[in-house]
């Protein structure tokens, strides 16, 4: 069992506080991904359970065991690296069996594992090479293969498709599921890659200012966010956030967006939304996915508007259009053959199922 | 549908003309070549005398002829010096000296920077300032000091440092051990610090972490480090002019000196041959380490 454990961890330098005191469970063989703007502490975090920082307070535990003051060879972990970390004097072969050695596991089984590591990544036919003669996709494997060898209680990814081009990146990441699938070790994965979180993890922890925003699994961040940040940092493009006011009374709530727009509430999230009647400070929040094209047969929460286009960005499967409001640039989704052009008028629908009404003062989702 | 192409008049597709970056590009060249062929004459006119000198007799050196030119030839000063007990002793002096230097500043050198270089401790950027200002200071600033110290060592201690080649061995590390330091530093910091994160967690010991990647990683840095210390200890003249006199413990710079002049009289022709052959060492060393040589300087030098 290893299941890794951050209670009240708080990562300080000099004055800065790089971690404000985080609590964090993470289930034996899940595969958790911190992800964040840079700067957030999510790679702080990931060397504290790492052992390559210390941590000014707080505890860490994996398996169980409060790992605080256990130096990073002990701690049954192994860590992948965004420049892969190679040996550059040693063959793909030594690089991967390195670990091994220092252990003085017997020959037999390292010879064992090295290939079994190997034929899990596919390289089997690159142990004979030096570092500098593979490629970029290569390198991150064998970086892989180093951790795999080990048989670690958790694997620990920092960052480790930034290196790599886009076409491969989205190829290893393939790989790095494919593999997890495979030898279900627990893994903590940091990315500033909010694309790389969604399709990797199993829960997704939100990082931000050296807090925890928000934990959980994919679609619940995508769909549920607790706070301003997370709508905005999950999704791409952006969640659009407008200022807004909520007008009405009794059962029928409007949502005011501009003088000339105003969008009901569904009947659903009325008694949600009463308390904030009149209020300042709030956004509405809406992604460009629930602001399409209009349609003959509208659902009962889908509302249309007509816009004037900006800028329209034709994507292939789909065309992002863009419009101003209020001063403020909103993105729809639309069908590439709903006819969106640059500066012309169209009637978009807004399916208000899926809007979000989010305090700006508190910046938590209402 | 109108044509992309630019064309002129004539039809002939136009072409941006670029003659005038070759036509800089030639000149630049000549000029680099002009003053390298002037380096080169100015570092390679004192070689070729003395290998000319080297070759002559007494006659003909001190004679009224074409001092560039060898009218007759001989191996005379060769074979005369090398089979002069004492210039064999000079020579194996210097090298017992140069090995001692090099295996002890290599020792210090690669731990030193390896500390100062990556383990961070209190007081580590400052003592690596430090070590270069160690370095800064001229020798001729330090031999005063130095016999006082060897004096008090002798009053205590008993021990008589003075007039010992083995005492060279104790003196040039405090020349070398700083430079070689500094240039280690350079190379342990170019090397990713992802690197020793890697062996750590892998399990290696600090210990292990030198010897099995940071040595394996940094030895064309190592290398440079080890031909600058042995050029150092194998042509340093002022100590060895200072604290050695016996004849049998000289080493090879100044025993040509002191033992091929007497009074007025240089015997120029085996002052040469001496020069020459004291040179052969460092020379073919860098011959056979030329590569490794330019690759540890420039890397340690640019920090990656």
């Amino acid at each position: 069992m290893a299941q890794v454990t951050l209670r009240k961890v708080v990562k300080k330098y000099d004055e800065v506080l790089a971690v404000r005191g985080i609590d964090l469970d993470i289930a034996d063989k899940e595969f958790v991904v911190l992800v964040g703007p840079s700067g957030c502490g999510k790679s702080t975090t990931l060397r504290m359970i790492a052992g390559l920082e210390e941590i000014t307070g707080g505890d860490i535990a994996i398996g169980g065991d409060v790992v605080n003051d256990v130096p990073p060879k002990d701690r049954d972990i192994a860590m992948v690296f965004q420049n892969y970390a190679l040996y550059p004097h040693m063959n793909v072969y030594e690089n991967m069996s390195f670990g091994l050695k220092l252990k003085r596991t017997p020959k037999n089984v390292i010879d064992q594992r090295v290939r079994q590591a190997a034929q899990i990544l596919d390289i089997t036919e690159l142990l004979d090479r030096k570092p500098k003669q593979l490629s970029g996709g290569q390198r991150q494997r064998v970086a892989m293969g180093r951790a795999i060898v080990r048989d670690p209680k958790v694997f620990l990814f920092d960052e480790p498709l930034s290196n790599l081009d886009a076409k491969l990146r989205v190829q290893m990441r393939t790989e790095i599921k494919k593999v997890h699938q495979k030898v279900r070790t627990t893994t903590v994965y940091v990315t500033h890659d909010q694309i790389e979180a969604m399709t990797l993890a199993d829960r997704v922890v939100v990082m931000n200012g050296g807090n925890i925003e928000q934990v959980g699994p994919p679609n619940e961040l995508y769909h549920s966010p607790r706070t301003k940040f997370v709508a905005g940092f999950i999704g791409s493009p952006a969640m659009n956030l407008i200022p807004c006011q909520i007008e009405g009374a009794g059962d029928a709530l409007t949502i005011r967006l501009s003088d000339t727009l105003s969008l009901a509430v569904p009947p659903s999230r009325v008694a949600r939304y009463r308390a904030h009647v009149g209020k300042p400070n709030l956004l509405f929040g809406l992604r460009p996915e629930h602001l399409t094209e209009t349609r003959q047969h509208l659902e009962a929460d889908m509302q249309t508007f007509d816009v004037k286009l900006d800028v329209t960005e034709p994507m292939g499967m789909e065309t992002l259009v863009y419009f101003n409001l209020n001063g403020i640039d909103v993105c729809g989704r639309v069908n590439p053959n709903a006819g969106a052009r640059d500066g012309t008028s169209m009637k978009l629908c807004a399916d208000m199922a899926n809007m979000h009404l989010i305090d700006d003062k508190t910046e938590l989702v209402l | 549908m109108a044509d992309a192409a630019v064309t002129s008049p004539a039809g002939a597709p136009t072409r941006a003309r670029y003659g005038s970056m070759s036509r800089d590009r030639r000149w630049a060249l000549r000029w680099s070549y002009f003053f390298l062929i002037l380096f080169a004459i100015f570092f390679l006119t004192p070689p070729i005398y003395m290998f000319i000198t080297s070759l002559k007799t007494s006659q003909e050196i001190s004679a009224e002829i074409n001092p560039w030119w060898v009218f007759n030839p001989t191996l005379n000063n060769y074979i005369t010096l090398l089979t002069q007990n004492i210039f064999l002793k000079f020579f194996l002096n210097s090298a017992i000296v140069a090995v001692c230097t090099v295996t002890i500043t290599m020792c210090i050198s690669v731990i030193a920077a390896f500390s100062l270089a990556r383990m961070k401790f209190w007081g580590s950027a400052t003592l690596a300032t430090g070590v270069f200002l160690t370095y800064l200071v001229p020798e001729t600033l330090l031999f005063i000091p130095l016999f006082k110290m060897f004096a008090w060592v002798n009053e205590t201690l008993g021990i008589q440092l003075m007039n010992n080649w083995w005492t060279l061995i104790i003196l040039y590390p405090t020349l070398t051990v700083p430079f070689c330091t500094w240039i280690m530093i350079g190379y342990f910091a170019s090397i990713p610090k992802e690197l020793d994160e890697a062996a750590l967690i892998d399990g290696a010991t600090w210990i292990q972490t030198l010897t099995k990647i940071f040595i394996p990683v940094a030895l064309p840095g190592i290398i440079a480090a080890t031909i600058f210390c042995f050029t150092v200890s194998w042509a340093q003249f002022l100590y060895p002019l200072a604290f050695t006199t016996s004849t049998s413990e000289l080493v090879l710079p100044v025993g040509i000196i002191t033992t091929l002049i007497k009074g007025d009289v240089f015997n120029w022709g085996q002052i040469m041959t001496g020069a020459l052959l004291g040179a052969a060492p460092p020379l073919i060393i860098y011959a056979f380490l030329m590569d490794y040589y330019i690759a540890g300087l420039t890397a340690g030098a640019t920090k990656g």
